[in-house]
């Protein structure tokens, strides 16, 4: 059985620490529609990694330290009313194409950018795994104590407000979140994927899901589900890893819609 | 003793005054209606009250420990989020499935804990939201424009549910409208905004007072007559004691 080899089970264990941090992250990510928050934050991550390499810091730090910022940039625009979804193309993408020029200046250290774009699950190391489930177990503890303000506040900011809640303490609660989950996820899926492993389990889980609460846990199952078969078929086919993952998480989103739809199609006659 | 009071309380919006040199307050147990026509600052006001929006000039003072039930204008549930009327009045405090249930009876939508809140219709929707304001057992229920997008006899009923439930409770009701017609003659105050406060007093004084005829024209003595008659006519059918919330449809 081939997870039994050592770098297989690493790498089932590390994907496994990504599916749970970003099942309840997901969740939030596509109740407060803020994908492409998700997708700025992640590609200004390539920026971190060129920082770290050019400060020689770690890359988890450098990586963290620019989602962070980027987060924080764009829930604090997003606060003032500019026209988001224009300005979210304009930094996500310029984030990602001013990172791919600095990484290209370390001519004296090799890089092969595309396991950062595209993650290097196979690759990851004892150290690594230590990281990854530090920070999703950081990302689970963090959005469990503000669970009830979170969705609070995701339902709205007055009602909150009304409860003595800050719902924009409880936005900067996601904001570091989802860097985490950012720094996190580099190492699996890379920059380019990492929304696609908050937003697909969450919306496939939302086919079957009656309380927010259990649409975490179907979120959190499907992502386990893509983590553990993705590693699989990309073990059979020899494909890259991440986007396999990524490919059998939308097979089971359209799935489980597919399911639906013919649910109710026979529920209505 | 004074709930909350608002001294000289002014509010801008990106250089734009919305609020000006309004003093309020809502003493224990109290109706109060604030009627304004449209921009005229009722909902900054109300965000004053409950603490979304700090004032740019004057004070806010609450009482301590002030409890306060909210009933906001609209309230708009992704529909990627799953949620159940039960569900929803645990948030963001867990209560017990028999608090939920009384709170349900109490605004008269007993049997609807299993729902998706997605599936209300817009008087039910109200009518949960009223309940999950009155879980805390609150001494002051605020409502913002509660009654938009039900038809007249869906916010006359909804308007009777809220003088029951204080009647119940013995909480402060502070309303904003615009449906003068069915609240004004339940207030025990009524405060005329426009920016600034225009006028204030009891229902009969306001209507007839000039600055709120400049306001709404004086057409409006007509509706608040139109409410009397309403009024009467509820305890002429009191026998006939129906379920109407089932019946409430979004218009």
């Amino acid at each position: 059985m081939s997870f039994l080899d050592d770098f297989m089970v690493r790498a089932a264990l590390a994907g496994l620490g990504l599916a749970l941090a970003a099942a309840p992250l997901g969740c939030f990510v596509v109740w407060r529609r803020m994908a492409y928050f998700g997708d700025a934050t992640a590609h200004a991550s390539i920026l971190g990694v060129a920082l770290a390499l050019g400060f020689d810091i770690s890359v988890f730090a450098g990586v963290l330290t620019t989602a962070l910022v980027m987060a924080i940039t764009v829930s604090t625009l997003a606060g003032r009313g500019y026209a988001m979804d224009t300005l979210l193309g304009v930094l996500a993408h310029s984030a990602l194409a001013l990172g791919l020029v600095a990484v290209s200046f370390f001519e004296g250290i090799r890089i092969d950018l595309m396991a950062y774009l595209f993650g290097d699950i196979l690759a990851v190391g004892r150290v690594d795994l230590g990281v990854i489930w530090g920070g999703a177990l950081a990302v689970i503890a963090l959005l469990w104590w503000r669970w009830s303000a979170l969705l609070t506040s995701t339902l709205s900011p007055d009602l909150a407000f009304a409860a003595g809640l800050n719902p924009r303490r409880e936005q900067l609660v996601l904001t570091l979140a989802l860097a985490l989950v950012v720094a996190v996820a580099m190492k699996v899926v890379g920059v380019l994927l990492i929304a696609a492993m908050l937003i697909v389990p969450a919306a496939t889980a939302r086919n079957f899901s009656h309380t927010p609460e259990r649409m975490v846990l179907a979120a959190a199952v499907t992502g386990a589900i893509a983590v553990l078969g993705g590693l699989q078929l990309s073990f059979e086919m020899d494909s890259p890893t991440g986007p396999t993952i990524v490919s059998l998480a939308a097979c089971l989103f359209v799935l489980a819609s597919l399911a639906r739809s013919l649910h109710r199609a026979i529920s209505a006659k | 003793m004074n709930l909350i009071s608002l001294n000289n309380v002014g509010v801008e919006y990106g250089g734009n005054t919305v609020l000006s040199g309004v003093n309020f307050h809502i003493t224990k147990g109290e109706i109060v209606t604030i009627v304004g026509p449209n921009g005229s600052g009722k909902s900054s006001l109300l965000r004053n009250i409950i603490g979304a929006l700090r004032p740019s000039t004057g004070s806010v003072e609450r009482a301590p420990g002030l409890r306060i039930g909210y009933v906001p204008q609209k309230l708009h549930i992704d529909p990627t989020l799953p949620l159940t009327v039960r569900r929803f009045l645990s948030l963001p405090k867990r209560v017990s499935t028999s608090r939920a249930r009384a709170a349900l009876e109490r605004a008269g939508v007993g049997a609807l804990e299993k729902q998706q809140m997605s599936d209300l219709s817009g008087g039910q929707f109200q009518r949960v939201l009223l309940a999950r304001a009155l879980l805390n057992d609150p001494q002051l229920l605020i409502l913002d424009e509660a009654t938009q997008g039900l038809d007249q006899p869906g916010s006359a009923r909804f308007y009777q549910q809220i003088e029951a439930v204080r009647q119940d409770l013995g909480c402060a009701v502070l309303m904003v409208s615009h449906e003068l017609h069915v609240v004004m003659a339940a207030s025990d105050r009524v405060i005329c905004l426009n920016g600034h406060i225009c006028c204030e007093g009891a229902p009969e004084q306001v209507a007839s007072a000039p600055e709120y005829r400049a306001l709404f024209g004086s057409g409006t003595q007509g509706a608040l007559a139109l409410y009397r008659h309403e009024h009467n006519h509820r305890h002429d059918e009191n026998g006939c004691n129906h379920d109407h919330a089932t019946k409430d449809t979004a218009a």
